[in-house]
């Protein structure tokens, strides 16, 4: 019987396995940011312990970092004081750290692809969830907890049990103004929340072959907002054309060494997944979110399900979610005022984010009524974004760039969305208080988020 | 590996968690789904550089208003209500992989979660941190509802090494999952560093052949 791609990576890292327990899985690499690893690092320290293998780990703080005069001291002290041991992780360490104001510096999931850190093949993971989107690239990426942040500083390895397998085909070709965000958020509202628990997922199909890298980062960023372990996409020209030449890429005769090996790294034929899916691309519309977990989307032209579409056991938790939006079963939400619109964040905060938006709102102002917040992912996507003048097609339209983070994806900072007001995110999670305590969060794509911002309602961007 | 061979290369030095030992007790029933980690831990409360006092902040935006009162109808607010054992509606813990989640539970004095069903990641945070997860069927989860509702004084027994769990009021008894070797480490008390260290070889014999 063939293998997985996921079998064949797996196969390739197992240092050894523990009889009806987990693998000793080896890991490629590791990132950390300030809010998941101090207890790693002083766990280090009380069992008098280095780290095993320092030039496998990068550090990059983005979790509370401010969006507004990141030149100056952050101004909450808690939020500096973990900033700060992050730092003094990487001096006490010997670990390279892409800190605050360093031309690199961003969030971890944007990063580590931009810089030829994530590479095909790979083992990948980082105390965040969100690991999952570096499976784009052909990779085992997924997120882990602080305990096992320890264990790989502590041994470059981690035991994991083996997750089962699943892919998930989108046959056809994607609908104009229908994006990866899209397709993500249409899988999760047809498989709900926890419906790829215990699974690793791949990706494939014709639309999936079809979409650029930044796009199957998104796609893959996603992946554990269904519950999977990660996602991941089989290699192929579009994904070396990305990593070539990118600073921590293999060079020379290594590159094509490494490309030799990254062509092989493709699901056989005959392999045989323990779950397999089949999705209509071609039938997605543009979606939104109407509830309080990201399975709760719909078609943004759509109408919210009635009370008796609903599961009965799953009622208290969807009349609550109706409730915290202010929403009411079976209503369209299109044409809805909304108060806030925030582009960025790991699952779009990349270049082409930047670019799709200011496409969509060139010529045209945004709303009074509307805050927008435009937070790049890293300080290279805010270079790139000036290198194209996309800022000034923004700052005509009424927007302006702020510095890069994580910001009001997760409202760490000063960025939180106040109680009541709504926001049209193109972050990842919608949970109850997510952006800021009782903010109501509607996600959708870089062009939903577009034509929000210049209409002040929910809007269908195929309408602008 | 087997496991008895591993058990021997732990250092017995190092005992970071207490050993889990069969648990009989009342519940605090919080019958919600998909009840994810923003919700057991806010993100405002993850500032902390060590593993303290995250239970006082457990469930914080349900359990406390603006001005910081206790939300009286908020079960962990009901005095009716307590115990080590915690019984939650499907799918908990989902979302991120805070481990602040698990440390909120183990903090404010749950040793076992509850449910039908939970995300992966917070699963294996919680037996890092010496807090069993028990899935149950949906069945024998609604029973548990229904009998704290009519009689808070209800109690289960939760019993690791038979891997067991019995619902005291109607005597009904599931079996539950867990690995052999997850099981031996929270009846001893072992963590996974010493494990993997102890393969320390096997780690520079890895990285030879790569
Ligand atoms: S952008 Fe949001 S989801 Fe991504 S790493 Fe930052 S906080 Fe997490």
């Amino acid at each position: 019987m063939g293998k997985t791609l996921f079998d064949k990576i797996w196969d390739a890292h197992v240092v050894t396995a523990v009889e009806d327990g987990p693998t000793q899985l080896y890991i490629d690499r590791h990132f950390c940011h300030e809010v998941t690893s101090p207890q790693a690092f002083d766990g280090l320290r009380k069992r008098g312990l280095k780290v095993f293998r320092p030039e496998k780990t990068t550090l990059s703080p983005d979790h509370n970092i401010p969006t507004l005069n990141q030149e100056k001291p952050i101004a909450d002290p808690v939020s500096k004081f973990q900033v700060d041991t992050l730092t003094k992780n990487a001096q006490d360490f010997g670990l390279t750290l892409y800190g605050l104001g360093h031309e690199k510096n961003g969030i971890i999931h944007v990063i580590g692809p931009e810089n030829g850190l994530t590479q095909p093949g790979m083992t990948i993971v980082c105390g965040d969830s969100h690991t999952s989107t570096h499976g784009a690239f052909g990779a085992i990426a997924f997120g882990i907890g602080t305990s096992e942040v320890e264990m790989v500083l502590a041994s470059q390895c981690i035991l994991q049990p083996r997750p089962k397998t699943m892919r998930i085909n989108f046959e056809g070709k994607l609908q104009n103004a229908v994006t990866a965000k899209d397709l993500a958020l249409y899988m999760i509202a047809e498989l709900t929340t926890g419906g790829a628990t215990g699974y690793f997922v791949e990706y494939a199909g014709e639309a999936i072959r079809n979409l650029s890298m930044e796009e199957r980062m998104t796609l893959c960023n996603l992946s554990i907002e269904m519950g999977a372990r990660g996602g991941m996409i089989a290699p192929d020209q579009v994904t070396f054309d990305y990593v070539k030449g990118r600073e921590f890429a293999p060079k020379g005769e290594a590159w094509e060494k490494a490309l030799a090996y990254w062509k092989t790294l493709k699901s056989d034929n005959d392999a045989i997944f323990d779950r397999e899916i089949t999705f209509d691309a071609s039938a997605i519309q543009p979606m939104i979110t109407y509830g309080t977990n990201p399975g709760m989307g719909m078609a943004i032209n759509g109408t919210i399900p009635t009370l008796d579409a609903i599961d009965e056991a799953s009622r208290i938790s969807f009349q609550n979610a109706m409730k915290y939006m202010g929403f009411s079963a079976g209503e369209k939400i299109e044409g809805k005022q909304i108060d806030y619109v925030f582009l960025g964040s790991c699952t779009n905060g990349r270049i082409e984010d930047f670019r799709q938006f200011a496409a969509a709102v060139k010529g045209k102002m945004k709303a009074d009524n509307v805050t927008a917040w435009l937070v790049p992912g890293s300080w290279m996507v805010e270079k790139q974004i000036k290198a194209e003048g996309i800022d000034k097609i923004l700052v005509e339209a009424g927007f302006e760039l702020r510095q890069p983070g994580c910001s009001a994806c997760l409202a760490m900072n000063e960025d939180k969305v106040p109680a009541g007001k709504y926001a049209v995110s193109t972050s990842n999670r919608n949970f109850e208080g997510r952006q800021g305590p009782g903010a109501r969060t509607l996600l959708a794509s870089p062009l939903v988020a577009a034509a929000a911002a210049v209409t002040g309602k929910i809007t269908d961007p195929r309408n602008i | 590996m087997k496991i008895c061979v591993f058990l021997r290369h732990l250092r017995s030095n190092i005992k970071i968690m207490e050993k889990f030992k069969t648990i009989t007790s009342t519940f605090v029933p919080l019958p919600i789904e998909n009840v994810d980690t923003d919700q057991i831990i806010p993100a405002r409360f993850l500032k902390a550089t060590t593993k303290d006092g995250f239970g006082n902040n457990l469930f914080a935006d349900w359990r406390y208003d603006k001005a910081g009162n206790p939300i009286t109808d908020f079960v962990l607010n009901n005095p009716t209500y307590s115990g080590e054992v915690l019984v939650a509606g499907k799918n908990f813990g989902s979302g991120s992989s805070r481990e602040h989640a698990a440390w909120a539970v183990a903090g404010y004095g749950f040793k076992v979660v509850v449910s039908s069903f939970f995300a992966d990641i917070f699963k294996g945070n919680a037996l890092n941190n010496g807090v069993l997860p028990v899935v149950v069927s949906e069945s024998f989860l609604a029973d548990l509802f229904a009998e704290v509702n009519a009689d808070p004084k209800t109690t289960v027994t939760v019993d690791l090494e038979n891997q067991t769990i019995t619902d005291n009021k109607s005597g009904k008894k599931e079996t539950f999952q867990i690995n052999a070797y997850k099981k031996n480490c929270l009846l001893n008390g072992y963590d996974d560093i010493d494990f993997l260290l102890s393969n320390k070889d096997k780690i520079e014999a890895w990285e030879k052949n790569n």
